[in-house]
């Protein structure tokens, strides 16, 4: 409805415009100085805090560098003292057993939401509701919980005890604290995400339910043969976005667990913070990250492919 | 709309609309409880919350914990309360916050809003070769960038400093850029190019007619850039530890480690979060809508 109305008002541009790739000519060089001015500040903020920092950060990781002086060439050290690091393979395993842990029981969560809000209630207000935890800090959901899953006189504890049931350590257990932690950020995100889904409810036509109505299909059946697969598209992209910040996991670890019970919590990232700004092995944690950055790519590129992303089964 | 035709299948299942609702209440209830309950402990005082931790109101109704983490009572009023007796002050945690939120957010929304112009609008030679590198950006973990970005603001010499925290997103994001084009390849053109016969240069139909056209688009995109960067914690964690630049998140990480291991000053720890919470709450519920309707959008990057 834009950009063809305006063809009988500029016939001769719009037919220009639309062979792309002819910028070149000198007709469309006129918005240049314009252009350049209008991007000159945020291509700076480009290149100076992304462009370099990338090239920068796969160079740090060839280095030694403690951050006080000036960095060392060491070529590949980094990476074969990684591959022999306990601790790395640990912070590994242990942001593995968070994402799935995380990302199940969101995505689980946050279709189930999404249908609900879809079928139940067009209201504003309940959407409104379940997106408040979303708003707050990773910080405050973290302290928030922390407070409530206190040992001592936490109000889930006092609940257990008071319907008889052994105390839960929560954060501070060895097999409680990861599956506390994604709990948390569950809690967090699931609003969000169910609003993700909900937002791509809305693309599939009602005629679709309608027709599959006529033919006695019940509920559980439109959602497995129609939903499910017309939110394919929408689906992968939620996943590839959750799934990339769940590795990315370090604030509500840093401010309750901080890594601990021993490794229990260590996710990657924390390692990567503590070697880097703690111990000053910043060449070190440059190349964890180097690491968690590849494993992100192929994370996301898999993910991608295996969802097919980028083709929608509604014709 | 879908109401109507799900009717016919409603009717013929009572109780799976029963289930459905309760489910829904459920979750209503696990996203709502948690906040009443912050605000309960708030308003309470530490020392009786042992002896009444079940209580659904404030234990022993105080505004003693405020006082204590905005740095209005005395060491002997906190400690009687339950407080450590450390000096907090949150007061300036929460100016802290604004300042690095409001900059970062008028840089972010200008310089990306301009640039997004110039990637929907003008014709330049290698506009789509360039607007593609700037997405690239979006591949690139925030860690991955953070480690160099230190590095960089520590040679300045920006460390502790609020340039130090804002000039790494001040000029643009990704996501910001690519929000804004979005929405400027929606624009009628006939509308500027009839500014365009009227004499009106590009300059001026941007900030005259383009911006005044945008000004919903350009508010979502303030408010959600406001919220994250309220919420932002590992940046300023890594640059901004000094009092007189620490913002509420990282304030609120140091607040609890220095509570006491046996018996932590739970309400001090919740009225801290609570002031921590608020400003983005209230933005919340005065722009709620906007910012519900700008999330279906927002997430399909």
């Amino acid at each position: 409805m834009t950009s063809t109305t305006a063809a009988p008002v500029a016939p001769k541009r719009r037919a220009k415009r639309q062979e792309s790739g002819s910028y070149s000519t000198p007709h469309n060089r006129k918005d240049l100085g314009t252009a350049l001015a209008f991007i000159a500040p945020a291509a700076l903020g480009f290149v100076v805090f992304f462009l370099i920092p990338t090239i920068r950060g796969f160079y740090f990781s060839l280095t030694q560098y403690n951050l006080l002086g000036s960095e060392k060439f060491i070529g590949f050290a980094n990476f074969q003292k990684l591959f022999g690091d306990p601790l790395f393979y640990n912070s590994l395993w242990v942001t593995v057993e968070y994402v799935v842990l995380n990302i199940a029981f969101q995505t689980v969560i946050a279709i189930g939401l999404a249908v609900l809000m879809h079928r139940l209630t067009q209201s504003t207000i309940l959407r409104g509701a379940l997106l408040l935890p979303w708003l707050i800090s990773n910080v405050i959901a973290a302290m928030i919980w922390f407070w409530l899953l206190d040992y001592q006189i936490g109000l889930i504890n006092m609940f257990l005890e008071w319907i008889h049931l052994p105390k839960v350590t929560f954060f501070g257990g060895d097999a409680t604290a990861i599956p506390t932690i994604a709990f948390v950020n569950v809690w967090r995100h699931m609003g969000y995400t169910a609003l993700l889904v909900f937002a791509g409810l809305q693309t599939i036509p009602t005629y679709v339910y309608e027709a599959a109505s006529l033919d006695g299909s019940s509920e559980w059946s439109s959602f497995w043969r129609i939903t499910m697969p017309l939110l394919r598209p929408v689906l992968a992209m939620v996943l590839v976005m959750t799934v990339t910040g769940s590795f990315q996991i370090f604030d509500t670890v840093s401010v309750t667990t901080r890594g601990g019970p021993v490794n229990a919590t260590r996710v990657i990232q924390y390692y990567i913070y503590q070697k880097g700004f703690a111990e000053g092995q910043f060449g070190y944690a440059s190349a964890l990250s180097v690491i968690l950055f590849l494993i992100l790519a192929i994370v996301a590129f898999v993910q991608m492919r295996l969802l097919r992303a980028d083709e929608s089964d509604l014709a | 709309m879908s109401q109507l035709t799900l009717a016919g299948r409603r009717r013929s299942l009572p109780w799976g609309k029963i289930a459905a609702w309760t489910a829904m209440i459920f979750f209503l209830i696990l996203t709502i409880f948690p906040f009443l309950w912050m605000i309960r402990t708030a308003f309470s005082t530490t020392r009786s919350l042992a002896s009444d931790p079940g209580s659904l109101l404030p234990v022993d109704f105080t505004w003693g914990a405020f006082q204590r983490v905005l740095g209005l009572s005395t060491v002997e009023q906190s400690v009687a309360e339950g407080g450590s007796g450390a000096s907090v002050n949150f007061w300036l945690y929460l100016r802290n916050s604004l300042v690095y939120s409001t900059a970062v957010t008028i840089g972010q929304v200008v310089f990306c809003s301009m640039a997004a112009y110039a990637f929907a609008r003008l014709r330049w030679p290698g506009r789509d070769a360039v607007f593609g590198l700037f997405l690239t950006a979006l591949l690139v973990p925030p860690i991955f960038t953070s480690l160099p970005n230190f590095v960089l603001i520590k040679n300045m010499g920006l460390l502790n400093t609020f340039p130090g925290l804002i000039l790494p997103t001040f000029f643009m994001t990704p996501f910001a850029v690519f929000f804004m084009r979005q929405f400027f390849l929606g624009i009628n053109r006939e509308i500027e190019e009839s500014a365009a016969i009227d004499g009106a240069g590009k300059w001026r139909t941007f900030f005259q007619i383009v911006v005044p056209m945008s000004s919903a688009p350009i508010a979502t995109l303030s408010i959600l850039t406001f919220i994250g960067t309220w919420n932002d914690y590992f940046w300023p964690l890594l640059v901004g530890s000094d009092d007189n630049v620490r913002v509420l998140t990282v304030a609120l990480g140091v607040f609890r480690s220095q509570t006491p291991q046996g018996s932590p000053d739970w309400a001090g720890l919740m009225a801290a979060t609570l002031v921590a919470a608020l400003p983005v709450l209230i933005l919340f519920f005065a722009a709620g809508k906007k910012v519900i309707n700008s999330i279906g959008y927002s997430g399909m990057k």
